[in-house]
């Protein structure tokens, strides 16, 4: 027997729909990704440097039904098709999760089928088994974006995510769009950052790693201290009247952040006897970062799964898979008039 | 018929009737309202399920979705809206805007000339203006309550009060007022306008100037 689950997503700026298949004779179940359809509003936030949160709310407005409809007709499905719907309850802007968290509601009424209130850090877990199949229990999940960096111990993705650490000031993609502005690079940072990067010398400026003396929280992370210490490098070097070699700059930026993320987060999976590791979000796609973990978690004998980039970023299809684990997992539906919450604790998978 | 243009969080079902007497017969079949300005996302769509079984009838059974497209604040409005656009997909039906000023004037009824006036924040209001026809003459728009001219206008809304001591009710859209105001497209089966908030003012939001220094210059 298989159901579809339909995804919502709109918690920052990408209005994203999802739709996936779920198969579950017997044993693990089976996530398949049928349609991921995203909309985004990046391009109005660029030049101000960030997301506007109402810039982002009117967007997600104008693209949810839209965005429903081009994921049906990718699919090949209709409405009448869908047997639950999922919607990130929080994390995330309030305007952007409630624009979502209406429209789930609507759906879930006029269809008569279940509703399920979904945790967005849980979802950018899941989607991982759309391309690598069911997770091992546990595994260490690292999430990389504009909006978080998390150390996640994932006992069972639709029940149990306990937080291991987190950023204590910005996340790791808002160092990123900071970093960019300060060498004159444009916005969302990580793309052109990664870019320049390659062409430079990670070893050229010995950036600070933050957190990382032996009395700090040994899975935190703050790049606050990074970002700074950039922008010192930079007004020195102007004050000299020198060119900013901006390769160099950015390849030993990134070389910090991805040092940081990877020791920490090897060490986490050895400290817990951990065998596998998920790094998911907007980060994930970084080519700094993935090949150091890849080439750390290999000398640690631990297993690394990063979905495709396109997976990664914000998207319906990742609220959707983490639907139809719940879904499988039996667990209760959300009452209609549940809350969407902006600052929903890891913890809580499914609002209840 | 759906609003969150104001404080109340309104869901309701209606029936309409051919023309009677040469106008659209309204008949509220059941009406749900809260008044809370933070809860639309959490209660609009219970309230109209609500609403629905108190009426007898399925959502399936909805022939048309008449939502208020505001002004109102931004957050609460949008909510509504993005619920009657949701229903409209799910339900293959269409969804009407409606002015959620009209609403009010079409409860206050017409022979006199009428402005009708709700919360804006910020120490405005949002307004419109009706000759004793009942036809808008001016607005919707925002502004600081001295700007409006009264005139000779009869004053309703919630922020009535905020324009003329004599302000009086109705003070929010009532489902009766929002298919009124809809009746006469709702029943002509007419090609519905774009369901387009009437935000009024733009998001608040300021360029970057130039980058901070982080250091003294000596
Ligand atoms: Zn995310």
């Amino acid at each position: 027997m298989s159901q579809i689950i339909m995804g919502i997503e709109t918690s920052c700026d990408e209005t994203g729909v999802g739709l996936v298949r779920l198969s579950a004779d017997s044993g693990e179940p089976r996530v398949e990704l049928l349609a991921d359809e995203v909309a985004s509003s990046v391009e109005l936030h660029a030049r101000y440097g960030g997301v506007v949160p109402e810039v982002a709310s009117r967007a997600h407005l104008e693209a949810m039904a839209p965005t429903a409809r081009r994921a049906l007709a990718t699919a090949g499905l209709s409405l009448s098709d869908v047997d639950a719907i999922a919607v990130t309850a929080g994390p995330g802007l309030a305007g952007s999760l409630l624009v979502g968290v209406a429209a789930a509601k609507a759906y879930a009424a006029a269809l008569d089928v279940p509703l399920y209130g979904v945790n967005h850090l849980a979802g950018h877990v899941a989607v991982d088994t759309l391309e690598d199949g069911p997770l091992p229990k546990p595994c260490l999940a690292l999430l990389v974006s504009g909006g978080h960096t998390q150390l996640l111990r994932v006992d069972d993705v639709a029940t149990k995510i306990t937080e291991l650490g987190s950023t204590v000031d910005d996340a790791a993609g808002e160092a990123y769009d900071k970093v960019a502005r300060i060498v004159g690079l444009p916005y969302p940072g990580g793309p052109p950052i990664d870019k320049a990067a390659r062409e430079g010398d990670p070893a050229a400026i010995a950036f600070p790693r933050g957190m990382t003396g032996p009395r700090d929280a040994p899975f935190d992370f703050s790049f606050s201290g990074l970002k700074t210490s950039v922008a010192r490098w930079i007004e020195a070097a102007e004050r000299q009247g020198e060119p900013i070699p901006v390769n160099d700059v950015c390849a030993s930026f990134q070389e910090a952040v991805a040092d940081v993320l990877t020791m920490k987060a090897v060490a986490a999976a050895q400290e817990y006897g951990i065998g596998t590791m998920v790094i998911s979000g907007g980060v994930a796609a970084n080519s700094r970062l993935s090949a150091l973990a890849r080439e750390r978690c290999e000398a640690a004998g631990i297993e690394l799964r990063v979905p495709r980039p396109r997976l990664c970023t914000d998207n319906g299809a990742m609220i959707a898979a983490l639907g139809a684990h719940v879904v499988a997992a039996d667990l209760p539906t959300s009452p209609l008039d549940f809350s969407a919450n902006p600052a929903l604790p890891v913890s809580t998978v499914t609002v209840r | 018929m759906l609003d969150t243009s104001t404080p109340a969080v309104t869901a309701g079902v209606a029936a309409l009737d051919e023309t009677v007497l040469g106008e659209t017969a309204v008949d509220v079949l059941a009406e749900r309202v809260t008044i809370n300005p933070r809860a639309h996302g959490e209660l609009l769509t219970p309230h109209l399920t609500e609403a629905a079984s108190t009426a007898g009838v399925a959502l399936t059974d909805l022939d048309a979705v008449v939502c208020g497209i505001g002004p109102g604040p931004f957050t609460g409005l949008r909510a509504g809206m993005v619920t009657a656009a949701s229903l409209a997909h799910a339900l293959d039906i269409p969804a009407y805007p409606v002015c959620s000023l009209d609403a009010i004037a079409a409860d206050a009824g017409t022979g006199t000339p009428l402005l009708v006036a709700t919360d804006a924040r910020r120490r405005e209001v949002y307004w419109a203006r009706y000759a004793a026809d009942g036809t808008r003459e001016a607005g919707p728009a925002v502004d600081p309550p001295a700007d409006i001219d009264v005139g000779d206008a009869r004053v309703v809304g919630r922020a009535g009060s905020m324009v003329s001591a004599s302000a009086r009710e109705p003070s929010y859209p009532t489902a009766h007022g929002l298919v009124r105001a809809a009746a006469d497209v709702v029943i002509a089966r007419e090609e519905p306008a774009p369901l387009t908030p009437l935000y009024l003012r733009r998001p608040d939001a300021a360029e970057p100037g130039e980058r901070k220094r982080v250091t003294e210059v000596g």
